[in-house]
């Protein structure tokens, strides 16, 4: 077998496939974060909680209702989605204006709550969440084993984050959102609905954090704590992409899944920390991070 | 003259005895620190419901043990051991707490009864698994009373060897019960004419397991054990089934899973799944009757840590009755000399070294043909008698133990 740096080059290869797919779901939750941050400069701490969410919802639905995993692929963030905005409506908004940590703080506090609720009512074991029965199986590949539904998790990851980085950088709709939260008085004399709009974008971000949930009920444990480990990450993420920045929140969570499944191969111990390492070798040479634009 | 002279004496003195004694209940209560993990990933098997198993041993006394008060004091230990050393020396200094029960993870337990080494309170360990907690890391001041590391690695490792499972690759959670757990299952394992060909250490906790599972199966290993627990397990487990681990000739061996975490999984997951418990809710009369009071209680089918917890503090709050004094020396001596006979152990005995020696046994979990309901989890293999699912105390590196290897 051949190798480079001693490591065979079928685990490389593996291991990178597999970061790639982790990267998907970074880049997911980041993207639903740097939208919030960039657009409303809300620092969402909810947004592990949403993810979660996203994934208790898909089961829920499908023990009481029987709702397949395709509908829940919509339906799920669609209804977290409307929480979200709910929360924005009734929370968020009566602190507009104020310092960041306000939202931080009232996100957590939210974010804690939800949890708490959730682990009271489900205990913390995890609840089952079957396989759908088309995405049994996967690709021999010759240096591993892929499960059909990882390939499709980067798939999906890539077309809603490509997506939706389009329609904010590229369409009107996009151009209004930016221009709403950059002079919201200036956009409300254009006759645009600007609260409207901020109420839609924070429940737009929630709904990707919860699709995200949604990708992950079948191959993880879906239980109420779940959002909580990861929810850290992803903001080192978003920090060392840039915050606010779309497309950094896209391309850094790809490329730390890398990194964190080529430590795995490394040194295993060390790969909860080294994208907390990349983010203070970031954050000394380029305070605003890979993609942000200097302050 | 002299006879009744010595028998009035003797009265006299066994009466200053009790006296004394029943005075050294102090402050006239009983205080139970219960600290365990109430949110986090060991919630389940431990936790609230645990708290219900400690309450249900404090409701047989009638909430009073001669005379004096029982109360209870709650903490989360939010697996950290830090947090946990903080509201442990609170609870002895200010709230002068007698027993602490519950205690969850290895490393919190290690960090507590460290502090509790030289006062007057006494642990009784009932979550941990770590083996190291009665041998280097072994104190006058607690018990470990439902399993560990060795009976685990006794248990199930052994059983896989003997299947022809020859090379193994371990999965470790980074810190103490994984390593301790990684450590015995590597003995028995060489013990028993196989091979450790490599260990790959993850943190805890972890949620992503692929990276983990994809080596150890370009590894080519007979056996892919899993030296983790609570949702580190399952997720590795449903990961494993997902890359087809088995498919492809491979043995996984879950080396500590809780009936909690079986229930999770679902019997179409986890079947056949071969794996070591200190005990079982559906073993026999006594178990199925508490089990039944347990269910009652919470909605759920208690794991062996619940049954220990109860367990223990029974056995705890009956020497404190007989002896007539809460002080942690007085109190173990007499759980060391009284033979526990109960709905969780069958002639089970506290060491010097502060184990409690109970049979073990080695489950297989059913096939969905074979659950008739969703707690119909288990059929047990064979029962693994104490002293050989046990380290013997020729091997202990205790310093309570006389002759110990240290």
């Amino acid at each position: 077998m051949t190798e480079i740096l001693g490591i065979p080059t079928a685990v490389l290869f593996g291991q990178l496939l597999l970061g790639i797919i982790n990267g998907s779901f970074y880049a997911l939750l980041s993207l639903g974060l740097a939208v919030i941050f960039g657009l409303l400069k809300i620092i969402n701490f909810a947004h592990g909680a949403m993810y979660m969410l996203g994934a208790m919802v898909t089961v829920i639905m499908f023990d009481v209702m029987g709702v397949n995993y395709w509908v829940a692929l919509l339906a799920a963030p669609l209804v977290v989605g409307c929480f979200g905005v709910a929360i924005e409506y009734f929370l968020l908004r009566r602190i507009g204006g104020q310092d960041h940590i306000y939202s931080l703080l009232l996100t957590f506090g939210v974010a804690l709550m939800i949890q708490g609720i959730l682990t009271n009512i489900y205990g913390v074991s995890g609840m089952r969440y079957a396989m759908p029965d088309v995405f049994k199986g996967g690709f021999r590949l010759d240096f591993m084993y892929l499960p059909y539904y990882r390939a499709w998790v980067i798939c999906v990851a890539l077309v809603v984050c490509f997506g939706t980085w389009f329609v904010i950088e590229k369409t009107k709709l996009g151009a209004y959102l930016r221009a709403g939260t950059e002079d919201s008085q200036l956009m409300q004399g254009f006759g645009i609905n600007v609260p409207l709009l901020v109420s839609l974008t924070y429940g737009f971000g929630v709904m990707l954090a919860a699709f995200a949930g949604v990708l992950a009920a079948p191959i993880y444990s879906v239980n109420p704590v779940m959002g909580s480990n990861i929810l850290i990450v992803v903001f080192a993420v978003v920090v060392i992409g840039g915050m606010g920045s779309i497309a950094g929140a896209i391309i850094t969570g790809l490329l730390m899944g890398v990194i964190e499944g080529l430590t795995k191969v490394v040194y295993p111990e060390f790969s909860s920390a080294v994208i907390f390492l990349v983010m203070v070798i970031v954050l000394l040479i380029r305070p605003s991070g890979l993609f942000g634009k200097e302050a | 003259m002299t006879m009744t002279k010595k028998l009035l004496t003797s009265a006299i003195a066994s009466a200053l005895l009790v006296g004394g004694a029943q005075a050294a209940i102090s402050d006239n209560t009983v205080k139970i620190g219960y600290l365990a993990d109430m949110s986090g990933t060991y919630r389940d098997l431990a936790g609230p419901n645990g708290e219900a198993a400690l309450r249900m041993a404090i409701e047989d006394f009638g909430g009073k043990v001669n005379g004096a008060k029982i109360e209870v004091l709650t903490a989360d230990d939010r697996n950290n051991p830090d947090a946990s050393s903080s509201t442990v020396r609170r609870w002895l200094e200010d709230d002068k707490v007698d027993m602490v029960a519950g205690l969850v993870a290895s490393s919190v337990t290690i960090a507590v009864t460290k502090l509790l080494e030289g006062t007057d309170s006494l642990g009784l360990v009932s979550g941990s698994a770590a083996s190291s907690i009665t041998n280097e890391h072994c104190t006058p001041n607690h018990i470990h009373y439902v399993y560990d590391t060795y009976p685990l690695a006794n248990g199930t490792a052994k059983a896989v060897v003997q299947e022809g499972g020859k090379s193994w690759y371990i999965l470790t959670a980074d810190y103490a019960f994984g390593h301790a757990l990684e450590g015995d299952v590597t003995r028995v394992v060489e013990e028993n004419g196989g091979e450790v060909i490599d260990t790959s250490r993850h943190p805890f906790p972890t949620s992503d397991f692929s990276s983990d599972i994809l080596q150890a199966q370009s590894s080519g290993a007979d056996v892919v054990a899993l030296a983790k627990a609570g949702a580190d397990t399952t997720n590795a487990i449903t990961t494993a089934g997902e890359f087809g681990l088995t498919q492809s000739g491979q043995t996984l061996a879950a080396l500590l899973l809780f009936l909690t975490d079986v229930h999770a999984l679902g019997v179409d997951t986890a079947q056949g799944i071969q794996l070591t418990t200190g005990w079982y809710w559906d073993l026999n009369e006594k178990t199925r009757e508490w089990s039944d009071r347990f269910m009652e209680e919470t909605g759920v089918r208690p794991t062996m840590v619940h049954a220990g917890i109860y367990s223990s503090a029974m056995q705890y709050l009956n020497a404190v009755k007989e002896t007539g004094s809460d002080k942690a020396a007085d109190v173990r001596k007499q759980m060391m000399d009284t033979p526990i006979n109960d709905m969780f152990a069958t002639n089970g005995t506290i060491r010097e070294d502060g184990r409690m020696v109970h049979d073990m046994y080695l489950a297989e979990v059913k096939t969905p043909e074979e659950s008739e309901n969703e707690w119909d989890l288990y059929k047990i293999l064979r029962t693994i008698p104490g002293d050989e699912a046990y380290r013997p105390l020729s091997e202990s590196k205790c310093k309570l133990v006389s002759g110990s290897v240290r």
